[in-house]
C-alpha cells in the first residue's frame, strides 16, 4: 500500500438482495496502485456480489467503494465503469458482438472514442493478449481458452485502472492457464483476482484476502495465509492433494 | 399467431437489392405501403400494377416465387376474415351463386385482401433481402429512437435464446405425450411460459452485467457507419416513386 | 389481432400512428426515469419473451385460438412505459420481418396492443397491489387479475379503432361481441400465464419484478461476529421517489379514463348482444363470427348458442371490469390519501 489514493477502497459495504437474502456484512478493505490481491472464499462467500459492487452494478446498500479517489455513486457511474474492468467467468457472457474486433472495441466506442483511435485501442488490446489475428472471427468459433483471452482484451481495451477477474482459470487446460499467467503478469495494472484456484492466486498474487460468510475474515501474505492451516479450514478453503505453499518459491 | 416465425427468413444472396443499404430499403418499402393503403379501392388494375412492381423486385432479388408465397401464408387469418365480410356486411346485397352477399363487404373484402397482401409480399421482400443486423442499422439510421433500437436488437439476441429454450422443452413436453388440445391444458403451457422466462431471464442478465461492466449505458456504441450514395437512394425509392405515378393515375382515372 | 394494411382507413391509421408515436415518445422519458441502464436489455429480453410467446397459440374454443398479446406482463415486470416500448417493438418486428400486422397499420397495433393492454394492466396491477397485503402472493395475484383485464381491453380498443375507422361496414355490435367474447377467453389464458410468469420470476428473482419494488428490508452488519442493524439505510434517491409517484399518478390518471371508456362500453356490449340476438331470427347467416386469430376462425363456431355465450360473456366482463377497474381505483386513492396523511414514508419504496 504505497500508493497516495488507493486504486481500490471497500468500507463497510453491506448488502442484501431483494429476496432477503443478505450476502455482505461490512466489507473492509484497500488495494493500492499496481498491486496484485487474490479474493478468496467458499462458494457463497460473496465473492461475486462483492464484485457486482466494484462497478457500481449493485448498489443500494450500506457502505462505500472508492476507485482511485472516485465514489461510486450515479454521478461518477460511466468513469467508474471505464476505470475498472471487470472479466467474468464465462467469457460467453463476455463476448455478445459478433466479430472478436467488435468485441473488443464494444467497450472504449461506448466510452466515445472512434476512428483511428478506437482501431489502435483493439489492435494493442489484442495484442497484449495474442490475439491479433483473430479480430475478424467470431467469438463464438474460439477455442475456450482463446474466448477467455479475448474477454480480457475487451477490458484492457477500455484501459482500466484495476483489473477484476473472477475465476480466470476455471476450465482452462494447462497451457491456456500458464499463457493467461503469463499475460497478467506482464499487464501493468491493479489486479484483483477472484478465485477458488489456490496454487493459481500464490502464483500470481503477492497479497490475498479471504472473504467468508460475507466479511473479510484474513488479510496477509498469499504464502502466509495458505500456510495457516486452521485459517484454511474455518473457511472452508482447501488445497489440492499434495500442494504445499510453504515448498512453492515465488516469482511474483 | 405464429406460423410464420419459425421460418428462417433471410435468404443469402448477393444480388442489387441485397446490396443496398438498408435503411433506403426500409424507407422504400414503408413509402410504398403508404402509397398502396391510399390508392383508392375501386381502382383494381393499380393493385395488378402494384403487384408487378413487386414481381420485378423481387425478380432482381432472386427471390423465388414459391419462397415468396409460402411466406404470405401469415396473412391467412385476415384471408379468413375478409372472406367473412360480404356475408356479415351491411348495406346494398347481391345475389352470387344463390348467395346474398353484401356489396359493402365484397368491396371491403377486396380492400383487405389486396392492400393487406400487397403489405405483406412487400415485408416479406424486405426481410428475405436483408440481415437481421442490418435492418437494426437501417433503423438505427433513421433516427428510430436508440432506446427501441436497442430494445429490438436485445430481443432478437435473445429471441435464439428463447427458441432453442422453447424448443428444447417443447419435445420434452411431447416426448411425454403432452399436445396442448384445449383449455385444460392451459396450465401446462402456461408453466412452460414461466419456466422458459426464468431460463432465458438469468442467461440475459449474465450478459447484460457484462455490458453494463464495459460502459454500456443504454445505446450501442456505432463501431461501423452505414452510409448511401445518392444513386443507392434512387435505385430504393424508384419502387415507391413507381408506385406513387401509379397511385396518382388510380385518383385521377 | 394483428391488423394488416388497408384494414383501417388512412386518417384513422393515420390519427392513431399519431396517438402511437406520442405514447412511445412519453414512454421513451418514462423509461429513462423507470429504470435506469438496465433498461434495454432488460426490456429487450422481456419483448423476445413476448415475441416467443405469442407462438404459443392457446386452443380457445371451438377450434379456435388466440395468442398472448404480453401487454400485462411487461408493464409489471419492467415498469408501464418500459412495457410500451417492449410491446411496440414487438409489433414493429413482427411487421417489419415477419409482415404480421401492416406496417401502415403499425399505429393502430402499438394503441391497441401496446398501450392499451400496458396502461389498463398497470393501473390495475398498480391499484391492486396497494390495496393487498404487501405479501409476494398478491403480487402474482394482482398480475393474474391485471392481465385479465387487459386483453378484453385491447379487444374494446380494436372495436372502437374499427368502428371509427374500419373500411368494411360490418355491424359494429357484430365486431364487440365476436372480439370481446373471444378475448375474454384469451384473457383468462394470458392471466394464467403472465401470473404464473411473474410468481416464478418473483420466487427466484424479485429484484427483476418492477412490479414488486418495495418488498426490501433492513440490512444488517456483521461486527465482531455479531449482527447489529445498519445505520438507518439510505433513502431511495429523490429523484426516483419522485418518478415514482408521477409514473403512480399518471396510472391513475389513465385508469380513471379507461374506467371512463369500459363503462360505456360495458353498457354497449349487451345492448349488441341483445342486437344480435334480435337480429339472430332474420339473420341465421351472420351467426359467424370473426376471430381473426387463427385460420379456423369462423369455420368453428357452429351455432347460435356459441354466440351466446361468448356475448354473455362479453357483458358480464364489461361489468366486471368497471366494477374491479372503478373500486381499485377507488380503494387505491382512498389507501394512497390516508397513507399519505398519516405519514408520508410509509408509502415511500425504495428501489
Amino acid at each position: 500500500m504505497d500508493a497516495v489514493t488507493a486504486s481500490l477502497e471497500v468500507s463497510g459495504l453491506a448488502f442484501a438482495y431483494p429476496d432477503g437474502h443478505q450476502a455482505l456484512f461490512g466489507v473492509d478493505f484497500r488495494i493500492g496502485r499496481g498491486e496484485r490481491v487474490a479474493l478468496l472464499g467458499p462458494n457463497g462467500a460473496g465473492k461475486t456480489t462483492l464484485v457486482l459492487h466494484l462497478n457500481g452494478i449493485l448498489t443500494g446498500g450500506a457502505g462505500t467503494v472508492t476507485v482511485a479517489g472516485l465514489p461510486v455513486d450515479k454521478r461518477n457511474m460511466a468513469e467508474i465503469r471505464r476505470k475498472v474492468g471487470i472479466v467474468f467467468q464465462d467469457p460467453d457472457d463476455q463476448l455478445f458482438m459478433p466479430t472478436v474486433r467488435e468485441d473488443v472495441a464494444f467497450g472504449p466506442a461506448a466510452a466515445g472514442i472512434k476512428g483511428a483511435e478506437l482501431e489502435e485501442r483493439v489492435r494493442t488490446a489484442l495484442e497484449l493478449v495474442g490475439m491479433a489475428a483473430f479480430a475478424d472471427r467470431p467469438p463464438h468459433h474460439l477455442s475456450f481458452g482463446q474466448r477467455r483471452r479475448v474477454a480480457v482484451a475487451t477490458v484492457l481495451a477500455m484501459e482500466p485502472e484495476i483489473l477484476v477477474l473472477d475465476e480466470p482459470s476455471s476450465n482452462l487446460d494447462p497451457a491456456s492457464r500458464r499463457e493467461l499467467a503469463d499475460i497478467l503478469r506482464s499487464l501493468d495494472v491493479t489486479v484483483l483476482m477472484v478465485t477458488h484456484d489456490l496454487p493459481y492466486a500464490l502464483e500470481l498474487c503477492p497479497r490475498a484476502l479471504v472473504l467468508s460468510e460475507g466479511v473479510i475474515a484474513a488479510d496477509g501474505r498469499t504464502g502466509e495465509l495458505l500456510g495457516d492451516d486452521e485459517l484454511m479450514r474455518t473457511h472452508r478453503l482447501e488445497l489440492p492433494f499434495g500442494f504445499d505453499p510453504r515448498s512453492v518459491t515465488m516469482g511474483a | 399467431m405464429g406460423a410464420g416465425h419459425a421460418h428462417r427468413l433471410y435468404r443469402h444472396g448477393h444480388s442489387p437489392v441485397h446490396t443496398l443499404p438498408p435503411h433506403t430499403k426500409l424507407a422504400a418499402c414503408f413509402a410504398f405501403v403508404v402509397v398502396v393503403v391510399s390508392t383508392p379501392r375501386e381502382a383494381m388494375w393499380a393493385f395488378a400494377l402494384y403487384a408487378v412492381l413487386l414481381a420485378a423486385v423481387a425478380y432482381a432479388a432472386r427471390v423465388p416465387a414459391g419462397f415468396l408465397l409460402k411466406r404470405l401464408l401469415i396473412e391467412i387469418p385476415f384471408v379468413a376474415f375478409a372472406v367473412l365480410m360480404p356475408f356479415v356486411a351491411e348495406g346494398e346485397r347481391v345475389d352470387v351463386l344463390g348467395l346474398s352477399l353484401s356489396v359493402n363487404g365484397l368491396w371491403g373484402a377486396w380492400n383487405v385482401l389486396a392492400k393487406g397482401t400487397l403489405g405483406v409480399a412487400a415485408s416479406v421482400l424486405l426481410a428475405s433481402t436483408t440481415e437481421l443486423r442490418e435492418l437494426l442499422l437501417g433503423l438505427q439510421r433513421l433516427k428510430l429512437p436508440p432506446l427501441l433500437v436497442q430494445i429490438a436488437s436485445f430481443m432478437i439476441r435473445y429471441g435464439d435464446v428463447i427458441t432453442d429454450e422453447m424448443r428444447r422443452m417443447r419435445i420434452a413436453r411431447e416426448s411425454r405425450g403432452f399436445e396442448a388440445r384445449g383449455v385444460r391444458h392451459w396450465g401446462v403451457l402456461a408453466k412452460s411460459a414461466g419456466a422458459l422466462f426464468i431460463r432465458s431471464y438469468e442467461r440475459g442478465e449474465r450478459v447484460h452485467l457484462a455490458m453494463v461492466s464495459r460502459g454500456y449505458a443504454g445505446s450501442m456504441p456505432v463501431i461501423d457507419e452505414v452510409t448511401a450514395s445518392r444513386a443507392q437512394w434512387s435505385h430504393a425509392l424508384a419502387l415507391p416513386f413507381a408506385a406513387l405515378v401509379v397511385c396518382l393515375l388510380g385518383w385521377t382515372l | 389481432m394483428h391488423v394488416p394494411d388497408g384494414f383501417i382507413n388512412a386518417p384513422v391509421s393515420a390519427v392513431t400512428g399519431v396517438v402511437a408515436a406520442g405514447a412511445v415518445a412519453v414512454s421513451l422519458r418514462g423509461a429513462r426515469r423507470e429504470l435506469d441502464e438496465r433498461t434495454a436489455p432488460l426490456a429487450g429480453l422481456v419483448a423476445a419473451f413476448i415475441f416467443a410467446v405469442q407462438m404459443l397459440n392457446f386452443p380457445v374454443a371451438a377450434g379456435t385460438s388466440g395468442h398472448l398479446l404480453g401487454g400485462a406482463l411487461a408493464a409489471i415486470l419492467v415498469g408501464p412505459f418500459t412495457g410500451v416500448l417492449c410491446v411496440s417493438v414487438v409489433l414493429l418486428m413482427q411487421g417489419i420481418l415477419f409482415a404480421d400486422g401492416g406496417l401502415t397499420a403499425l399505429g393502430v397495433n402499438i394503441t391497441d396492443m401496446a398501450i392499451v393492454t400496458t396502461v389498463v394492466s398497470y393501473a390495475a396491477f398498480r391499484g391492486l397491489v396497494k390495496v393487498l397485503p404487501r405479501k409476494r402472493r398478491s403480487v402474482t395475484v394482482a398480475a393474474f387479475v391485471s392481465a385479465l383485464l387487459s386483453v378484453p381491453a385491447a379487444a374494446v380498443a380494436f372495436t372502437l379503432i374499427y368502428a371509427v375507422g374500419g373500411t368494411t361496414d360490418v355491424p359494429i355490435a357484430k365486431v364487440a361481441t365476436a372480439m370481446i367474447g373471444v378475448h375474454v377467453l384469451i384473457g383468462i389464458g394470458e392471466a394464467a400465464i403472465t401470473a404464473l410468469t411473474v410468481g416464478a420470476v418473483i420466487a427466484v428473482r424479485p429484484d427483476l419484478v418492477h412490479g414488486a419494488r418495495g418488498l426490501q428490508q433492513r440490512l444488517r452488519l456483521r461486527v465482531n461476529g455479531e449482527l447489529v442493524d445498519a445505520p438507518a439505510a439510505t433513502p431511495a434517491p429523490a429523484a426516483a421517489r419522485s418518478s415514482h409517484r408521477k409514473v403512480w399518478i399518471t396510472g391513475l390518471v389513465t385508469s380513471l379514463v379507461l374506467a371512463g371508456f369500459v363503462s360505456f362500453y360495458a353498457s354497449a356490449s349487451p345492448d349488441g348482444l341483445e342486437k344480435v340476438a334480435k337480429d339472430k331470427g332474420i339473420d341465421t347467416r351472420t351467426e359467424k363470427h370473426a376471430t381473426e386469430d387463427s385460420p379456423l376462425a369462423g369455420y368453428g363456431v357452429k351455432d347460435v348458442s356459441d354466440a351466446r355465450i361468448s356475448g354473455g360473456l362479453a357483458g358480464v366482463i364489461g361489468v366486471g371490469v368497471t366494477v374491479v377497474a372503478g373500486s381499485a381505483v377507488f380503494w387505491a386513492v382512498r389507501r394512497r390519501r390516508t397513507s399519505d396523511g398519516v405519514s408520508p414514508s410509509s408509502t415511500s419504496q425504495v428501489a
